[in-house]
């Protein structure tokens, strides 16, 4: 497979995070929608029973926190604020309206995925916090219970706002072809890569001619 | 009591109510008249006793209390303070604690579990175990601190106010129990009335403070006390003066959810707008190069259009 | 790779479908909510039973598993109070809460086992091995020391080298056979808890008023106008009772007044409290009746007619410098014979109804009194004068005839060398107010086991007999000479001196004794009687034990190791044992002593050589009998299940045992095999006697037909007697206990009757049964005055009819003396009135006097300094060297009981272990201060005998005392916790407590004693 005109966006170790903590992810999200909202209570079933859904919610957002913070050091130098940001804000309304050709200086990742990127870092932190708290079965017992009840409702604004988060994220995902595929196998074709990322694909051609790509596997 | 007996559950929406038509059951309640309690505790054993508890044997840590605080298997204790006035006048101060059965529960609006946490139409607020995931919110939307959490099995327990006792006619066991008539128990308006009439004693015997506890924050309980000091509940182990369910509780429960909700439809119907309207966000192939196809998945091939 | 709108719309419904799956086979079926616990006793096998615990007697249904279908093995899963029940209504104290616990505690024995001498363990054995040796091992110790006649050349057939403890929470069947079981083998060291309790109730009541009981009963409380609650603590002792306290303040406005050393439960919820140093009791009451008679607030028609205040006293009694007159200095007793009335040619008491002689006893009370003012009372007791003053004139005010005063003691009273001398001031107290024999007032002695009120009445002391007679000493060598001496002779003309029917009832008890063996011949086998030549008492018992003068031992239901006073010299005193029998449902430490248990139980085991058994008895849920309340009512109880493992009930225990030492006399002979071949024993099981035929034998049965004075036939023969009114003296009548004579008669079983019908004033004659005669308030016709009116209207209990007397309540009193006969109420008293002057019914004085405790933080009484201590208080040589003083001991400590537990029982059921789990002493916040003790700190107590390690629990409820000008801090000290049971293993409080008793009754000072305190 010819793999030299595509370029290499996602490497296996971060693929395997995403994908894991996406999985992750879905279970915590349904099961703190069905305790959100409980007429979603049947959300929680994907998780067993209520009972086991209780007992495995902190467990697997530990584990969606911890892969965020393996994630948020290896993109971190990605996702700093850079000048040219600026050029996709002032044009976020063509981005949206699916207008291609602009010129935007967009680097690995554009500006509204920077803000995906620290909105998630920052409410998965929130939600580590407040749900350290409010886990009954082992440390809520150390905190008042005013702290509990502040914990408690920040854990629910900052799962509302990251749940909606995500649906962007997803939906972006859908609405951009080639972006599943490209976080499924790691590469994006040079296309793809030049309508979407332009920077990014003029870093990588001037790359690729010094040091040729290394196939996937 | 009855699951046709239930006025309200736990987790359960507003537009979908549990059956309200036998509404006509008498509103009950225990009347606790500390002015009369001697702490001798019969109500904690009876209560154990008639509920299969069986909590561990502790320490004594320097007072008369003990277990020195509710516990999953132990449903009511009775707190010891000694307090002097001015005059070296010494007052021992013993009040029975345990579940207020609110007429607004906190515990009820913050429960997660449809059915976890109910309330009888006679007022009688009750934790269904089986029902109960453990999260514990029943602890945070307490006005009261009483819910606990139990280590054995991860389930919120708490007086039941002997709910499979009044269902068949009986008085609670603590009740019963109670040597010195310190506890009663009986229709609300019967309580309130007798209430009355021991305040109104107590203030001819000079305790100008006397009165009734019975908290409109949380809509009145269904376990009310009376109180030579009424005007300074906190003196009785810390007893709330105005109790009610937390604003944070409140704006988590009633306020987070619509605008939750709203926040979904805004979401996913723009999302869904957007698609409809822009349309797919392709990539035009530059130099005609073949579509990025995964190095080595040949079964993806059906995704080539 | 691109994705059409169709292709997304398809993925959705794709995703939509697969969530809908998902949601259908993951999803709970159904997410109702669920009902509330089902309702657990719907038909359950419900049995009606008493609380084992204290003497209020509460009412208790039991529930066990099954119907009562014979196929179910019943076992009780829950127990709650008995609505019916008068005293309790529903209600039970945490203890009764907690006794399905008791029932079921890891505690109880389930096989007989066996400690072989030196041994480091039990061994399991069978019942046949376990009897078979404890038969031989007595049979060898009786043959070896059974003592036929003295030195003197006396007959007293006594053995003294084994003696015997009785429960006083068994039945009164048990009771019985426990007598006739000990005192069949000539045992004089028998006795129950009674003497570490409430003895001095009744050597102090009986002199007063007639009988040694509470006067008036639980409900009556509700009737009281004030009520004074001192040497006692209700509200923690009897939490069910003082129901009735709470009654009389809510419902009649009653003033509840508490005085004690510390600020207890009983407090919380009183109108007033006062402290007060422990062991200046007497002084205080003292003090009230100088202020009584000072400021003349007395009853004084009821005084004039009711009591001996007109009697005069002979012209040689004196009082001088804390000393009566006939004081022996050597042998520390009185000659009591200056101690009574001058008489005139009649033999009959001089009065002067003026009360203008010097020498009546109203008179020599005053002067006696007048020492005791306010200043020296407040002095001696540390109790503010304000205070003081305030209770005196509280209780004054019920000197009008309408208002009474109840007061409510228990061991707060009777722990003390001097206890029976500061409830005879309490009963003068009342007596001056007249509120005996009133409802709402009387001398309400609140008795401490379930069944020790029972154990009194049946004599299980070490010189008693059924029904408060006296057992024959070595000096009444013959019949005629003990009759002579414990039949009184009337005192005042026309009095009715029930007591002079006394041969009636002495001849009755030994046909139940002896049965067909006691004949007028053999004088109804009156040799066959042990004789006395001493007390042996448990104190001085134990003390010949710790001399090694005592072999064998039975502890049946009695746990003497944590009961007796001087821990360390019990275990040492059973350690000298050659054997010990431990009767018992729990493993005790006594049954235990031997066991090493580090600090709390110090011991040798490999040295102690006693061999030990331990045999498994059932508790009161297993067996069918009756107990006796503190208001006196026998309450009939019945099983609810069998006793656990092979554990067996009391009477199969003695029933086998005894049948197996009369086998073995009848084949091998030996010491005065008649005492033990004679006692009757004709139950249709020798071995194990039924309640139902041990009660039937207590009631006892006409032998002949008898007949009235007409010649007609009143009870045919065989039949039950109806009351003690029928008794013989000519062997036609049998009796175990006159006083219970009407208890189970020919209409049935009068102890299981269930109509709680009040018929005025709180009075339920159709509730169980009451001795005597079914009369719940005793000495009710003093409730009128001489010609029949009540002395409140409102109270009026009893009335004559023109013909008779009736009323409420069954009339203590001749039914068809008219009003104005002349007759006295107190109808068992010679004189027929209440005694302010005692006469020679005490040791240590006929009026009450202040000494101090035996270990006392004064240096000298400073009423009289030569004599400081209860100058008749017997202190044994190996106890007094075990005193301690003031220098090294300054504080002041008192022990007691606590709500949550029940003395050394309830420390074995898990649910009271849960409530109070750990040994703790209380300590006033001043002294912790200077201490530096905080609440939950560990500290050490520690008196000359022993120390104790608790739990600080610092407290304002304990306040520094100002006594005789010095800061006086006492110490309390709950004593519930030991070396076994459910609760945190601790020391047994009674290490700390001197071997000294009430000079009376030799029942041991718990209540004041010194001790150090140190932080550990």
């Amino acid at each position: 497979m010819d793999t030299k005109k595509a370029f290499l966006r996602t490497k296996f170790f971060d693929r395997m995070c995403h994908w894991t903590m996406v999985a992750c992810f879905f279970l915590v999200a349904m099961s703190g929608l069905s305790w959100f909202f409980p007429s979603l209570n049947w959300l929680g079933s994907v998780l067993g029973t209520p009972q086991t859904a209780r007992v495995l919610h902190p467990f697997l957002g530990t584990v969606v926190f911890g892969l965020l913070v393996i994630m948020f050091f290896r993109f971190v130098h990605h996702n700093l604020p850079v000048r040219t940001d600026i050029i996709w804000f002032r044009n976020v309304i063509g981005v949206l309206m699916n207008r291609h050709g602009d010129n935007l200086r967009i680097g690995k990742y554009n500006a509204g995925q920077k803000i995906l990127f620290w909105g998630i870092m920052s409410l998965i932190s929130v939600l580590f916090m407040t749900g350290i708290v409010a886990w009954r079965a082992y440390f809520a017992a150390y905190f008042p219970i005013p702290v509990i009840r502040v914990a408690l409702l920040a854990h629910s604004l900052a799962g509302l706002a990251l749940i909606l988060l995500v649906i962007g994220h997803i939906y972006m995902g859908l609405w951009v072809k080639g972006s599943i595929t490209g976080m499924l196998t790691g590469y994006v074709s040079r296309a793809w890569a030049k309508q979407h990322h332009d920077r990014w694909y003029e870093e990588k051609i001037a790359s690729s001619s010094e040091t040729p790509s290394k196939p996937h596997s | 009591m009855q699951s046709q007996d239930i006025i309200r559950r736990s987790a359960t929406n507003g537009i979908t109510p549990s059956p309200q038509a036998r509404s006509h059951t008498e509103e009950v309640a225990k009347l606790i008249d500390v002015t009369l309690c001697t702490g001798c505790k019969g109500c904690q054993v009876a209560c154990s006793e008639w509920n299969d508890l069986r909590d561990e044997v502790g320490e004594n840590v320097g007072v008369y209390d003990n277990p020195a605080d509710l516990t999953p298997e132990t449903w009511t204790v009775i707190r010891f303070d000694e307090v002097e006035d001015e005059s070296g006048k010494l007052e021992w101060l013993l009040r029975k604690e345990g579940c207020m059965h609110c007429a607004d529960p906190g515990c009820l609006k913050a429960c997660p579990s449809p059915g976890a946490i109910v309330q009888f139409a006679n007022g009688i607020v009750d934790f269904q175990s089986d029902q109960c995931i453990g999260c514990g919110y029943c602890v945070a939307g307490c006005p009261f601190d009483v819910p606990r959490i139990s280590k054995k099995d991860n389930r919120a327990y708490k007086c039941t106010l002997c709910a499979d006792r009044v269902a068949v006619g009986q008085e609670p066991a603590c009740v019963k129990t109670c040597p010195t008539g310190a506890i009663s128990f009986g229709s609300k308006a019967d309580m309130k009335q007798l209430a009355a009439n021991r305040v109104e004693e107590l203030k001819g015997r000079g305790h100008e403070g006397a009165g009734l506890y019975d908290p409109a924050g949380v809509g009145g309980t269904h376990v009310m006390y009376v109180l030579t000091h009424a005007d300074k509940p906190q003196m009785y182990h810390r007893l709330p003066a105005d109790p009610y369910i937390s604003p944070i509780v409140r704006g988590w429960k009633e306020w987070l959810k619509p605008v939750g909700a709203l926040g979904f439809v805004a979401t996913l119907a723009g999302a869904f707008a957007h698609y409809v309207g822009v349309g797919p966000n392709t990539t035009e192939e530059i130099e005609h190069e073949e579509p990025v196809l995964p190095p080595s998945d040949e079964t993806t091939s059906e995704e080539r259009v | 790779m691109t994705l059409g709108r169709r292709q997304f719309l398809k993925a959705g419904g794709t995703c939509v479908a697969g969530a809908s799956a998902l949601a259908l086979g993951f999803t709970p079926p159904k997410a109702y909510a669920g009902d509330s616990r089902q309702y657990k006793l719907l038909r359950a096998k419900e049995t009606r039973n008493n609380c084992t615990y204290c003497s209020v007697g509460c009412g208790i249904l039991m529930y066990s598993l099954g119907d009562g279908a014979k196929n179910a093995k019943p076992s009780i899963f829950h127990i709650e109070g008995d609505p019916d029940h008068p005293v309790s209504r529903g209600s039970l104290c945490p203890k009764g809460a907690g006794l399905v616990d008791f029932i079921h505690s890891e505690g109880r024995l389930l096989y007989p086992e066996h400690r072989a001498p030196g041994s480091k363990e039990w061994k399991r054995i069978t019942w046949e091995e376990a009897t078979d040796r404890i038969a031989r091992l007595l049979k060898e110790d009786r043959d070896k020391n059974f003592i036929e006649k003295n030195e003197k050349g006396q007959t007293v057939n006594r053995w003294l080298s084994s003696g015997m403890l009785a429960s006083s929470a068994a039945s009164n069947e048990t009771g019985l056979l426990d007598f006739k079981f000990a005192r069949a083998l000539g045992m004089l060291g028998l006795d129950c808890q009674a003497r570490v309790c409430h003895a001095p109730t009744v050597s102090a009541l009986a002199p007063s008023f007639g009988r040694g009981a509470m006067t008036n009963n639980w409900v009556d409380i509700k009737n009281a106008n004030v009520v004074l609650v001192m040497g006692g603590n209700p509200a923690e002792a009897h939490p069910v009772g003082f129901k009735w306290v709470m009654e009389a303040k809510i419902r009649n406005g009653a003033k509840v007044m508490v005085v004690d050393p510390r600020f207890n439960r009983t407090a919380a919820v009183a109108d007033f409290y006062t402290p007060i140093r422990a062991g200046a009791d007497a002084a205080f009451m003292l003090g009230v009746v100088n202020y009584l008679l000072t400021h003349d607030k007395i009853q004084h028609e009821y005084v004039k007619a009711y009591t001996n205040a007109a009697l005069i006293v002979r012209e040689d009694y004196q009082f001088e410098d804390g000393l009566f007159s006939g004081y022996d200095a050597d042998k520390r007793i009185y000659d009591k014979t200056s101690w009574t009335y001058e008489r005139d040619e009649q033999g009959f008491a001089k009065s002067d109804p003026t009360l203008q002689h010097p020498r009546c006893v109203l008179n020599l009370l005053r002067k006696h009194v007048e020492r005791y003012t306010p200043e020296m009372v407040t002095q001696l007791t540390g109790t503010p004068a304000k205070d003081f003053e305030h209770v005196c004139a509280e209780l004054a005010r019920t000197s009008a005839p309408d208002q009474t005063a109840t007061f409510l003691f228990a061991l707060g009273w009777t722990h003390h060398t001097s206890g029976a001398q500061i409830i005879r001031a309490g009963a003068m107290v009342q007596m001056l107010l007249g509120n005996i024999g009133m409802p709402g007032g009387g001398m309400n002695a609140l008795r401490g086991h379930s069944n020790i009120q029972g154990y009194t009445d049946l004599g299980l002391l070490s010189l008693r007999l059924p029904g408060y007679m006296n057992l024959p000493s070595d000096k009444q060598q013959d019949i005629g000479t003990y009759l002579k001496e414990t039949t009184p002779a009337t005192e005042v003309a026309n009095q009715v001196n029930y007591w002079h029917h006394t041969p009636k009832f002495f001849v009755s008890l030994m046909k139940t004794l002896w049965g067909e063996h006691a004949t007028a011949a053999n004088n109804w086998g009156y040799d066959w009687l042990p004789k006395w030549d001493r007390s042996y008492d448990m104190l001085a018992y134990f003390d010949m034990m710790y001399q090694g003068k005592v072999n064998g031992y039975i502890a049946q239901g009695f746990n003497p190791l944590a009961a007796m006073p001087d821990k360390n010299k019990t275990a040492q005193a059973l350690a000298k044992l050659k054997f010990l029998v431990v009767i018992d449902p729990l493993a005790t430490e006594t049954g235990s002593f031997w066991q090493d248990e580090g600090k709390y139980n110090d011991v040798k085991t490999e040295d102690i050589q006693t061999e030990v058994f331990r045999l498994p008895s059932s508790c009161f849920a297993e067996e069918n009998g009756s107990i006796v309340n503190s208001g006196r009512w026998l309450q009939w109880h019945f099983a609810g299940a069998a006793p656990p493992g092979e554990a067996w009930q009391d009477s199969r225990i003695l029933g086998t045992i005894f049948t197996k030492i009369r086998d073995l006399y009848r084949k091998e002979g030996g010491a005065c095999p008649e005492q033990v071949l004679n006692m009757q024993w004709n139950y249709r099981d020798a071995e194990e006697p039924l309640p139902e035929e041990v009660a039937r034998e207590c009631n006892g049965f006409a032998l002949a037909d008898l007949k009235d004075d007409q010649g007609r036939v009143v009870v045919k023969k065989g039949q039950l007697l109806p009351d003690f009114s029928v008794m013989r003296d000519d062997g036609t009548t049998s009796s175990f206990a006159w006083i219970f004579a009407g208890s189970w008669t020919e209409a049935g079983n009068q102890m299981a009757r269930r109509d709680n019908t009040d018929t005025g004033l709180g009075c339920t004659p159709g509730w169980a049964w009451a001795w005597p005669a079914n009369r719940r308030i005793l000495y009710n016709r003093a409730s009128l005055d001489p010609s029949g009116r009540p002395w409140d209207p409102k109270r009026q209990i009893l009335e004559w009819d023109g013909r008779r007397w009736s009323g409420a309540d069954v009339p203590d009193y001749p039914v068809t003396a008219a009003p104005g006969s002349g007759i006295s109420p107190f109808i068992m008293q010679p004189d027929g009135v209440g005694r302010l002057f005692g006469c020679g019914g005490m040791t240590d004085g006929p009026f009450p006097e202040h000494y101090e405790p035996t270990e006392s933080p004064l240096q000298s009484n400073p009423l009289h300094p030569a004599v400081t201590y209860n100058p008749v208080a017997r202190v044994l040589t190996d106890d007094r060297a075990r005193m301690g003083h003031v220098k090294n001991f300054p504080y002041v400590a008192t022990t007691y009981s606590i709500t949550e537990l029940f003395r050394h029982w309830t420390k074995h059921s898990r649910l009271n272990a849960i409530i109070q789990p750990e040994q703790f002493v209380e300590i006033g916040e001043k002294l912790a201060g200077k201490l530096n003790i905080a609440a939950g700190d560990r500290v050490k107590v520690s008196s000359a005998r022993g120390h104790i390690e608790a739990k600080a629990v610092v407290t304002k409820r304990i306040k520094t005392l100002n006594v005789m000008g010095h800061d006086l801090d006492q110490i309390g000290i709950p004593c519930h916790w030991g070396f076994r049971g459910a609760t945190k293993k601790g020391f047994l409080a009674n290490t700390l407590s001197p071997a000294v008793g009430d000079a009376n009754s030799q029942t041991p000072e718990f209540k004041a004693f010194l001790v150090n305190v140190e932080k550990v």
